[in-house]
């Protein structure tokens, strides 16, 4: 199986930063900013975010993790799933702005099921979607705010990301 | 998981599971909308051959609050007045869509039978076979040691070196059975505190040790002290002679409970017989873990049926995305 | 009249070949090279020749539960067993306290052919253990009862046993109990031991059998009377039978062919066609049973056959009703258990199968040995075959067997009761030739 590496660790930085900077500027400052990652990557990449956006905006900025795993509507496809832990800060969502953050990008449902799970924990003023990677293929009317890169792919191909933190390594590579 | 009928079969890793999952299950009843579309157009069944309103509205509160549809079936024991059999029951339940069956059965084994017969294609929950096992309660008890002992760090814990004392008629609890199984099998050691009468008389297989005498078990400082239910009917039929007696020798009362180690934990499956195996002061002290092992048996039950209900249905792998 | 028979080539009592020609309902003369014309042969090359066997213990249901088995089926079920005899016992509906229910069951018997059925008489009136039921009119009946029996029941008052033990001194009558404590075993679902502390089912303890048997031993020593007691189950029962028999007590004892096999651990599942009474043992048990047949401690086997309808088994285990078919399977579970493993050979099965039962029973014309002038009961067996044996081998009207599914050695080919055929080529006969 050949893969290729589509994004080095200098470019998911630079992508990380540029969101960052994209963050700050459409919310027009840090204020009501809440990232909630899906895990588990999507985690990794908000607290990241979160420290990026702080050194800029010299403000720190609560970050916790949105499991979506109850909300899905494809699990009777699969064996069962683990849910991972949901942790909202400690202000809550309501009236603030969530930028929900994960890795890939793909039919669109992990969104649309973070969307319902966001539902039940309060009611955000705003939601925006910042991603690493959009592959296409989308199945569903969602689209990112925040985009890292745009990685065109086949439905048969498989985009891996690996973070340090997580995977010990860190890279985005596609593989047939 | 395709049953939950029993701990004794349970492995450690499939116990954890099932309580890591509760945590989440758990977590999402503290928010304002407790509940989750995860069950939506599955059917729960809660066939309940013995009076049990406290067990069947947990089940209920579960299955609802993952969205599934509850149907509550009360149906007669057969072994009293000959009725309609299990398997008439069984499968007018199967003809009417039930996806799960949580079942509640004066006969040991009764959910084994519902389970291997092929009678049903449904997953079966036992809610309590007669005197053999009663996993949920055993599931959510160890649930609540666990958090009780490590809170918000309990996820994939399992209670490797806990003590934990049973006390009561354990010949006659399903209660005492699961919970011996599941703590061994998740490290505790278990120590049954009974009078001779109320104790199988093999248990040399059992992982735990038998000890007449409650305070001689109760002088090791267990972490946990777990009071049975006494029905005053074994009275009659010359297990023990008198309530007081009983209360006396294997009662948890005032002065037990205050001899008891900092941090050790008082818990009860109830309905309680307060002043018989257990004090009001027990009940009601900071170690009682009684109302909590209430709402704790709403997540266990929640992570149950999630896992036989909301996976591929034939997988045993259970594993991640 | 029942035709003649030419049996060529079989293994007498698994030993040396022989011809046997049966006429007139008798075995006429053996030897080699035999024949006579016009005569059916039937070649018995490789196969073993047993007299009939005689089962003590059979649950026939008829009168009162014809859903589970009749005496024409019941009767088809041990012929294919190779039984040309069996003993009826009483637990049925009316229970068979009087002359006139035994005298009909002998006449369903003679009608039906297959088998001689010789009706057991209930000792108390309705099984209740409470007064003597007219056990002597039934012996005098056309029926000439000889066993009496409250099977299923224990006959627990101990004044009552007395009296019964005494009673039936005056004509050759034996009392078989069935020995079972029931204040120690209320409710009881299956032996209590380490499978019943781990299943959460009532114990049926081993003291509650084995503490009327000893009471019984010594009750019949007092009154010097015949005891037997049916279908033992424990090691500590064995026991106390060898220490009765030492001591001179006229006690016999019986054991099934699934206690010979069976153990409590298959009650795991909770698989209700392993619920009988008495239950399932440990392996310890079993082994004593085995060494207590082997060694004459235990005189016979005895089937305890008994038919249940299919709902009364497909159930959770309390729900169930006790007991197993045991008639088409008997001969070969014995052949598995004892044979196979060195404990006995095949002329201690007919002493146990066949002569032992039908002298306890005072049975007349049965039991008796493969020889010139007996009557012509004989089971030819093939010992060489194996199978696994399905409801296809069962013949009654009830297929709760433990053995479906199960691997077990040998085949009745053969089975002639009083010189007419009724099993051929191991298939049961439909129209009997006589």
């Amino acid at each position: 199986m050949s893969a290729r590496t589509v994004l080095h660790e200098a470019d998911i930085s630079r992508a990380l930063t540029r969101i960052a900077h994209e963050i700050l500027e459409s919310n027009r400052g840090a204020e009501n900013l809440v990232l909630l990652g899906i895990p588990t990557r999507g985690v990794t990449l908000a607290r990241r975010l979160a420290t990026v956006i702080g050194e800029i905006a010299q403000t720190s900025v609560p970050v916790g993790a949105l499991d979506v795993t109850m909300f899905r509507d494809d699990l009777a496809q699969h064996p069962t799933r683990s849910p991972r832990p949901t942790d909202i800060p400690s202000g809550g969502i309501d009236g603030c702005t969530v930028v929900l953050v994960d890795d890939v990008l793909f039919s669109g449902r992990s969104i649309r099921a973070a969307l319902d799970a966001l539902q039940s924990i309060g009611r955000p003023a705003v939601v925006r979607l910042a991603i690493l990677v959009d592959r296409g293929h989308r199945e569903l009317p969602i689209r990112p705010d925040f985009v890292g890169k745009n990685i065109p792919s086949s439905r048969q191909e498989r985009v891996n990301v690996r973070l340090i933190e997580d995977d010990g390594a860190e890279e985005v590579t596609i593989e047939a | 998981m395709r049953h939950l009928l029993d701990t004794r079969t349970l492995d450690r890793a499939t116990a954890v599971r099932i309580l890591d999952v509760a945590e989440d299950m758990s977590d999402t009843q503290s928010r304002e909308i407790k509940k989750l579309p995860t069950l939506r157009g599955k059917t729960v069944v809660n066939l309940f051959f013995e009076d049990s309103t406290r067990t069947r509205i947990s089940f209920e509160a579960a299955a609802k609050r993952l969205s599934a549809d509850v149907i509550n079936f009360a149906a007669k024991g057969s072994s009293v007045s000959k009725g309609e059999s299990l398997k008439d029951t069984a499968q007018t339940l199967q003809a009417m869509g039930a996806d799960a069956v949580v079942i509640r059965h004066p006969a040991s084994g009764a959910p084994q039978t519902l389970a291997t017969s092929g009678w049903i294609s449904a997953g079966v929950v036992n809610a309590g076979d007669g005197t053999h096992e009663h996993p949920t309660q055993a599931l959510l008890d160890a649930f609540t040691i666990r958090k009780r002992r490590f809170g918000a760090e309990s996820r994939g814990r399992d209670l490797a070196g806990i003590t934990v004392v049973i006390v009561g008629d354990v010949l006659h609890s399903r209660v005492a059975r699961s919970n011996v199984w599941l703590l061994a099998t998740l490290g505790a050691e278990v120590t049954l505190v009974s009078p001779p009468t109320l104790v199988p008389q093999n248990v040399s297989l059992w992982p735990a040790k038998v000890v007449y005498d409650l305070d001689q078990a109760l002088a090791q400082g267990p972490d946990a002290v777990m009071m049975l239910r006494i029905q005053l009917e074994r009275m009659n039929a010359a297990y023990f002679p008198t309530e007081r007696e009983y209360s006396r020798r294997w009662g948890l009362d005032a002065l037990r409970v205050a001899g008891l180690p900092d941090g050790s934990i008082v818990m009860h499956p109830g309905p309680m017989n307060r002043g018989l195996e257990i004090s009001s002061e027990a009940a009601d002290s900071p170690r009682s873990t009684v109302l909590e092992q209430v709402t704790n048996g709403v997540s266990i039950r929640m992570a149950v049926l999630y896992l036989l209900l909301a996976g591929e249905r034939d997988d045993e792998r259970g594993g991640d995305q | 009249m029942s035709e003649t028979l030419v049996i060529t080539g079989a293994q007498l009592l698994g030993a040396e070949s022989a011809d046997i020609i049966v006429e007139n309902g008798v075995i006429s003369e053996i030897g080699a090279g035999l024949s006579r014309s016009g005569a059916r042969v039937i070649d018995a090359a490789g196969l073993v020749a047993l007299p009939g066997l005689v089962d003590l213990h059979t649950h026939l249901r008829e009168p009162g539960y014809e859903a589970s088995e009749t005496i024409l089926t019941g009767t088809r079920a041990a012929a294919a067993g190779g039984f040309t005899a069996v003993f009826a016992m009483p637990n049925t509906s009316p229970v068979a306290d009087t002359a006139g229910v035994v005298e009909q069951e002998l006449a369903l018997g003679e009608a039906a052919g297959y088998a001689t059925v010789q009706p057991i008489g209930a000792v108390t009136v309705g099984q209740k253990g409470e007064r003597l039921a007219e056990l002597g009119a039934m012996a005098t009946s056309r029926a000439q009862v000889r066993v009496f029996s409250d099977d299923g029941f224990c006959v627990f008052d101990p004044l009552i046993m007395r009296r019964a033990l005494e009673y039936v001194k005056s004509f050759d009558g034996v009392i078989a109990q069935h020995a079972q404590d029931p204040r120690l075993t209320e409710g009881a679902q299956m032996n209590e031991g380490t499978v019943s502390a781990d299943l959460g089912l009532a114990g049926w303890p081993a003291v509650a059998e084995e503490s009327i048997i000893a009471r019984d031993v010594l009750l019949a020593e007092h009154v010097g009377s015949r005891l037997h007691v049916c279908h033992l189950s424990t090691a500590g029962s064995v026991d106390i039978i060898r220490w009765a028999k030492k001591r001179g007590i006229n006690v016999t004892a019986e054991v099934t062919p699934h206690h010979l096999l069976l153990t409590d651990e298959l009650v795991r599942g909770y698989d209700a066609r392993y619920k009988v009474n008495p239950p399932l043992r440990r392996e310890e048990d079993v082994l004593a049973v085995r060494a207590g047949l082997a060694d004459g401690t235990i005189d016979i086997v005895a089937t305890d056959h008994a038919p249940h309808p299919s709902e009364n088994k497909a159930c959770e285990w309390q729900a169930a009703a006790n007991g197993m078919v045991g008639l088409e399977s008997a001969l070969r579970v014995v052949h598995q258990s004892m044979v196979q493993t060195g404990l006995i050979g095949w002329e201690d099965v007919a002493r146990v199968m066949s002569a032992a039962p039908a002298r306890i029973g005072r049975l007349a014309g049965h039991g008796t040995p493969l020889e010139v002038g007996a009557p012509a009961q004989i089971s030819l067996y093939d010992a060489s075959v194996a199978g696994v044996f399905t409801e296809s081998d069962l013949h009654g009207r009830s297929v709760n067997s433990p053995y479906l599914g199960r691997d077990l050695p040998g085949r009745v080919e053969y089975t002639v009761h009083g010189g007419v055929v009724t099993v051929a080529g191991g298939a049961v006969v439909e129209e009997l030739n006589a």
